[in-house]
């Protein structure tokens, strides 16, 4: 089992979760988190004085999938959350050690 | 303000009003009709005024803050306006508009305090004295309130309420008196100050530089410290003082007539063109024109025009509000990149010489060359513009150094005027109130 995390523009958020749901995926978790990477936050401009916004606004999304559909929920993410401007994000993949699914007491893939 | 009570002292019954004026000091209105058509006028311009202060500047000033100090400046707001209310009844009210014996030219007595011997059938020309005290008390609130821009994010909530009952005391009701009160010295000079260039604007604007100084920035300036933390909340409270200042140029006609009328119409033509000056600035220098840039050409416009509202004509109120957008809009830069200076808020830049440019503009602009309702009797251009600079200088001069002693005081009486530095970052919402504004769980 693999456990996928992105990075992405809030406003994706539902593309990437339409291109989630066409791979097969039944469940995901969003966050609304802050961050920056290498576009370094933004700058605004109010009554003529710059402000420097290091931290944007993102969602985090955080995916459990077996290991035979790592491949196709990498590629659903990367397409819906592209942009192909400066900060559309990352993903990340971990080992996944286990998993409980807590109403019926399933383990691992079955409780994915 | 000044057209209505120079009214009274029209030939006429000059010598009859002297003579009853020098027996008893007040009763010099006495001599008036009550009008219920202008006190119906007034009593609904007195609650735009005080509209502008509650919610409208405090959502104003709000909204330009940290998300983390937003309670603090709310707090500030509403606490100034309450505790101005007070003194003004006990005090203010009475060193602005009674009498002052041998010092009449420079401030009022006390024989009005706690509202002495005014009743339901008082009269102040044609309205209720309560009326005239509420309708002003308004502007004795908004005034400090102004003043709070200059000093959020840092400043103890015990130095606040020091600072604006002393300033009240000692800046606001003196210069009220010489500009509004017909024995004050400017009045007698023949100043233009409809609703308070000089006395709300510019006291203001100057006495926050001051407060500043003393003060020192908030943490970060310039360079590191947040953007506003709600546009939106900024441009709610701004559009609530635009509509509010309809009260309070209106109002300064102190009747339900055309110079109402027309000071309403002029209000508004200024604001809408320093908007869109102030807007197109920033488009062409920023490339995006933005809701609070705008926002902030509206109340320049509307400072600006104050002084000037009764006097001038439509074709004044464009040229003021060309004036404003522009001459304000570079202002808020050569105080916050040259001077260095955390007004954080951008009181003087947008009151202070919004008023005094207004203040300036009006011995032009009343002229019926600009469409303007004439120069004050025997004035030329040139004698009023030296009234004008002479109330200008008199005004800043005064507020600056009465607020310098002011802020030396009131630091001895708090233990200095800021909050320690922890407390600053950590916000004076949850450190100075206990209260946060937005919880999202």
């Amino acid at each position: 089992m693999k456990f996928v995390m992105a990075i992405i523009k809030p406003h994706k958020l539902d593309s990437v979760r339409e291109a989630l749901g066409a791979a097969g995926v039944e469940g995901m978790t969003a966050s609304e988190v802050k961050g920056y990477g290498r576009q370094r936050g933004q700058t605004e401009i109010y009554r003529g004085a710059e402000y420097q916004v290091h931290f944007l606004p993102k969602v985090k999304i955080e995916v459990a999938v077996p290991d035979d559909k790592v491949a196709d929920v990498v590629e659903a993410i990367k397409t819906g959350a592209n942009t192909g401007k400066i900060g559309d994000g990352k993903i990340f993949v971990y080992d996944l050690n286990s998993a409980v699914r807590i109403r019926t007491g399933e383990t691992d893939n079955d409780a994915l | 303000m000044t057209t209505c009570l120079r009214r009274l002292a029209a030939p006429a019954f000059a010598l009859a009003a002297l003579s009853i004026f020098l027996l008893a000091p007040d009763a010099a209105f006495a001599a008036d009709k009550h009008n219920s058509g202008d006190t119906a006028w007034i009593v609904t311009a007195t609650a735009l005024v005080l509209f502008m202060t509650l919610p409208g500047l405090a959502l104003f000033y709000g909204g330009l803050v940290k998300s983390r100090n937003v309670l603090s400046v709310l707090m500030h707001c509403i606490a100034v306006a309450c505790l101005m209310s007070v003194l003004w009844l006990i005090v203010g009210y009475s060193l602005a508009f009674s009498n002052g014996g041998g010092l009449d030219s420079y401030v009022g007595g006390f024989s009005k305090m706690l509202l002495h011997g005014i009743g339901k059938e008082t009269l102040s020309g044609s309205i209720p004295e309560a009326v005239f005290f509420s309708f002003q008390m308004t502007f004795a609130v908004i005034t400090p309130a102004l003043m709070i821009g200059a000093y959020v994010e840092r400043i103890k909530f015990s130095a606040v309420l020091w600072i604006s009952a002393l300033w009240l005391v000692v800046v606001y009701a003196p210069v009220t008196h010489w500009v509004w009160s017909e024995g004050g010295w400017l009045f007698k000079m023949g100043v233009m100050d409809f609703a308070g260039g000089l006395v709300v604007h510019a006291t203001a604007g100057i006495s926050s530089l001051v407060i500043v100084k003393a003060l020192g920035s908030r943490h970060g300036f310039p360079n590191d410290v947040s953007p506003p933390h709600n546009p939106g909340m900024v441009a709610t409270g701004a559009c609530m003082l635009w509509v509010g200042w309809f009260g309070f140029n209106g109002g300064s006609a102190l009747a339900a007539n055309g110079s109402a009328g027309m000071a309403l119409t002029v209000t508004h033509i200024a604001a809408a063109t320093a908007s869109l000056v102030w807007m197109a600035l920033e488009w062409r220098a920023y490339g995006k024109p933005s809701l609070v840039g705008l926002v902030t050409g509206t109340i320049a416009g509307l400072a600006t025009i104050t002084p000037a509202s009764g006097f001038v004509g439509p074709l004044g109120a464009l040229i003021i509000g060309v004036a404003a957008g522009f001459v304000c809009y570079k202002m808020v830069q050569v105080v916050k990149s040259a001077w260095k200076l955390d007004d954080s808020l951008d009181v003087f830049a947008v009151h202070g010489v919004g008023g005094s440019l207004g203040t300036i503009l009006v011995a032009f602009l009343c002229t019926p060359t600009f469409g303007g309702f004439g120069l004050p009797e025997g004035a030329t251009v040139g004698s009023a513009l030296g009234v004008q600079a002479t109330g200008l200088i008199a005004t800043v001069a005064w507020s600056a150094i009465a607020t310098l002693v002011i802020v030396k005081i009131v630091g001895g009486i708090t233990g200095g005027l800021r909050v320690d530095e922890d407390e600053e970052l950590e916000g004076l919402d949850i450190t100075q109130h206990g209260e946060t504004a937005y919880r999202l769980d």
